[in-house]
């Protein structure tokens, strides 16, 4: 049984709104997670769903006009590093302050969607990732080099001694990414965040990079906090999964709970997505009717009543759905499973908002 | 990358070849043979002229030859021996008129570029990292003005300060004390007192213009997830910003090298009249009006090299500046 020591990371409650003069969008609304030693969360979702900015919002890298404007992001440090024990609140910090660019890289890391576009192309790889070493960890340039070298090879590259030389265009996607996770990697993080890592590569090298964070991981005993909207990978990767809509975590829980015994409409949806190889005919995949609304225009209610075939009508309008509780470490948000007893009633969307 | 180098050095002799035909073909362009206008010239200033000097002339110059040999004997007179001809109106060689000026067009030319660095960088960086703030309206307003104001009137006004407040005319590069005087650091000084107004006037446009352009280029970058990566790196903001994002947006500041001189050229005959500089613009103009096609030949002829000779230099620069540019080209070649 997993006990509070284990949680390295919490956030609770996050919420990040990006306001311009004519949009104001909330992106992640209410976001509870939490993100435990040595173990891997699955934050899966359609694309546009808040993802990603929850995931920058934990290292405070949204650009403005982004920001966060409620909710706490608990990092706690057990002491094991020299540092003394403490838990720090990330949302609270300067996101330019000296407080946040330590943890940033030494705590957690982070690799991003887009290899191609996420290195410097003009610094060649040995100088951006021995930068990443040495900001934490003043030393030598040779002596950074040399660490650079040691981490080209843990990510299994073939000819560290030539890749450290190179410049980023002249390496491949998935070399890029390996060089993405050596700099991630370099001054031991206790959390990953991996962004899609693999999206933009082929079948054979996404299977290649998983494998690759996979290993690492266990090897340097961290936390993986892997986004995906792709099933199929939350099934060989995580031990707990987060599904996310609409800037909502609708359900979470450990992993098998969730593959077989879905309780949210929408987890329900994606995992008929998966296409099942096996049968004598391959079934055409079942996609979710209609599409995401714009996060601009967040419907009252439930967010995924518009598109769930088991919408209540006269209550998913008019309830935000809380967190109901399944069990341990197990939660999903819809009135099918409780929280519409007529004292939550006159709670909507709007004044929910409002409230927080 | 000496591939490379070697490689535009050699492109650049069929461009020089060609800019000399064009800048001979101008000294051949007005009707009659100059020859002619010379001597009715010189009788209408009531001097006499022999029939063998006209000869002597026709035959250096080889008027009756065709243009090709006409072409060959100018080049080779100025490749082999530095002779670019006689000019008609100051009655001296070519090559004693123009050098002084090409030199101090070439300082001015140099001053300004550093100068134009020197202010564009620090508000071109302040106004995109600080997007909307009061200081980027600012200098986006003072921009606009420097780009609007032609340079001739930014030269009158300041004439006109320095005449009634500071009780000095404004004019020439050496002071009449210092005219005759040997160099020393006085007269040094002397010449960078009197440099720094025409060099601020002909540099406010492109100052503008490359503040604009670092600005619009460097809020394009910032967005990019490069920068983002580097944060997340733990990196101090100040040095994300100027390691990955200016480095990026800077390219401009390089080409900048290749297209000053035309720029400066065309920018600074008005200035210069105005302040009385003896720069190659006035001169280049009177050349032209009084078809004393030797000189402006010559000037022709000289300033595009230097103009090529600028271009190559700003593209050996962007090479090594932009690792992609110095490999694509290695992989060309
Ligand atoms: N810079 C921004 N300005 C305004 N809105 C933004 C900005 N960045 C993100 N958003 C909003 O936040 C929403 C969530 O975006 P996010 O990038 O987190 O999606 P995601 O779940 O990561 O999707 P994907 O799978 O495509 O990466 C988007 O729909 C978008 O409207
Ligand atoms: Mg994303």
């Amino acid at each position: 049984m997993d006990t509070d020591s284990d949680v390295l990371l919490e956030v609770k409650g996050l919420r990040t709104r990006f306001r311009t003069d004519d949009a104001d969008v909330t992106a992640v609304n209410g976001a509870n997670l939490r993100l435990r030693r040595g173990r891997t969360l699955c934050v899966v979702g359609e694309s546009g769903c808040g993802k990603s900015v929850t995931a920058r919002s934990i290292l405070r890298l949204i650009d403005p006009p982004g920001r966060i404007v409620d909710g706490e992001i608990l990092l706690r440090r057990d002491g094991s590093d020299g540092r003394p024990a403490e838990t720090i609140d990330l949302a609270a910090l300067k996101p330019t302050g000296r407080r946040i660019r330590e943890i940033r890289g030494r705590d957690i890391a982070m690799i991003f969607q887009e290899p191609m576009a996420s290195l410097s192309l003009v610094h060649r790889v040995g100088n951006q990732i021995g930068e990443a070493i040495r900001v934490h960890n003043p030393m030598p340039r040779r002596q950074a080099r040399q660490r650079v070298l040691e981490l080209l090879d843990q990510v299994e590259i073939p000819n560290p001694e030539r890749t450290i030389d190179a410049y980023p265009f002249q390496l491949s996607g998935g070399m890029r990414q390996r060089v993405m996770i050596a700099m991630a990697l370099s001054c031991s993080p206790r959390l990953l965040i991996a962004d899609e890592p693999t999206t933009a590569l082929d079948v054979t090298t996404q299977a290649q990079i998983m494998d690759l964070l996979v290993g690492l991981q266990h090897q340097q005993d961290m936390a993986l906090m892997f986004i995906t909207h792709d099933m199929g990978v939350v099934a060989e990767m995580a031990d707990d999964v987060a599904v996310m809509y609409l800037g909502h975590v609708v359900e979470k829980g450990p992993v098998d709970t969730i593959f077989h015994d879905p309780k949210h409409p929408y987890t329900r949806a994606l995992l008929d997505s998966i296409p099942r190889i096996g049968g004598a005919r391959r079934e055409r995949l079942s996609t979710i009717r209609g599409t995401v609304p714009a996060p601009a225009d967040q419907p009252s209610g439930c967010v995924f009543r518009d598109r769930c075939d088991f919408v209540m009508p006269g209550r998913c309008d008019r309830i935000v759905p809380p967190p109901i509780d399944l069990g341990p470490e197990r939660h999903v948000r819809c009135l099918l499973h409780g929280g519409a007893e007529p004292e939550a009633e006159v709670t909507t969307s709007q004044e929910a908002a409002d409230a927080g | 990358m000496w591939a490379f180098v070697t490689r535009r050095l050699l492109y650049m002799i069929p461009t020089l070849f060609v800019i000399s035909l064009v800048s001979f073909a101008i000294i051949q362009l007005p009707p009659g043979n100059f020859i002619n206008t010379f001597v009715a010239e010189l009788r209408a200033q009531g001097q006499g002229v022999d029939n063998a000097q006209v000869r002597a002339l026709e035959e250096r110059y080889g008027l009756d030859d065709p243009f090709l040999v006409q072409y060959g004997k100018w080049i080779s007179g100025i490749l082999l021996h530095g002779d670019f001809g006689q000019s008609f109106q100051y009655q001296r060689p070519v090559s004693d008129l123009i050098w002084d000026r090409i030199g101090l067009t070439l300082v001015l030319a140099v001053c300004t570029t550093l100068l134009s660095w020197a202010i564009a960088f620090p508000i071109g960086v302040y106004s995109a990292v600080r997007q909307h703030s009061v200081g980027d309206y600012v200098f986006t307003f003072i921009g606009f003005i420097g780009l609007a104001t032609p340079n001739f009137m930014l030269a009158l006004i300041f004439v006109w300060i320095s005449f009634r407040y500071m009780g000095e005319s404004v004019g020439g590069i050496v002071s009449p004390e210092y005219a005759d005087a040997a160099w020393n650091l006085g007269k040094v000084l002397d010449v960078v007192s009197n440099l720094w107004i025409p060099v601020l006037i002909i540099g406010t446009a492109g100052t503008a213009t490359l503040i604009r352009v670092l600005r619009a280029n460097l809020l394009d970058e910032l967005r990019k997830p490069y920068v983002t990566t580097a944060r997340a790196k733990g990196l101090p903001e100040w040095r994300v910003i100027l390691k990955y994002p200016v480095r990026m947006a800077l390219s401009p500041f390089i080409s900048t090298i290749g297209w000053i001189l035309p720029t400066l050229i065309g920018g600074e005959v008005m200035v210069s009249i105005v302040v009385s500089l003896e720069t190659t613009g006035p001169l280049l103009l009177d050349a032209l009006s009084s078809q004393d096609m030797y000189l402006a030949g010559s000037f022709i002829l000289i300033l595009a090299t230097l103009t090529v000779i600028g271009t190559l230099l700003s593209d050996l620069l962007l090479a090594l500046w932009d690792p992609r540019i110095r490999h694509a080209q290695t992989a060309k070649g």
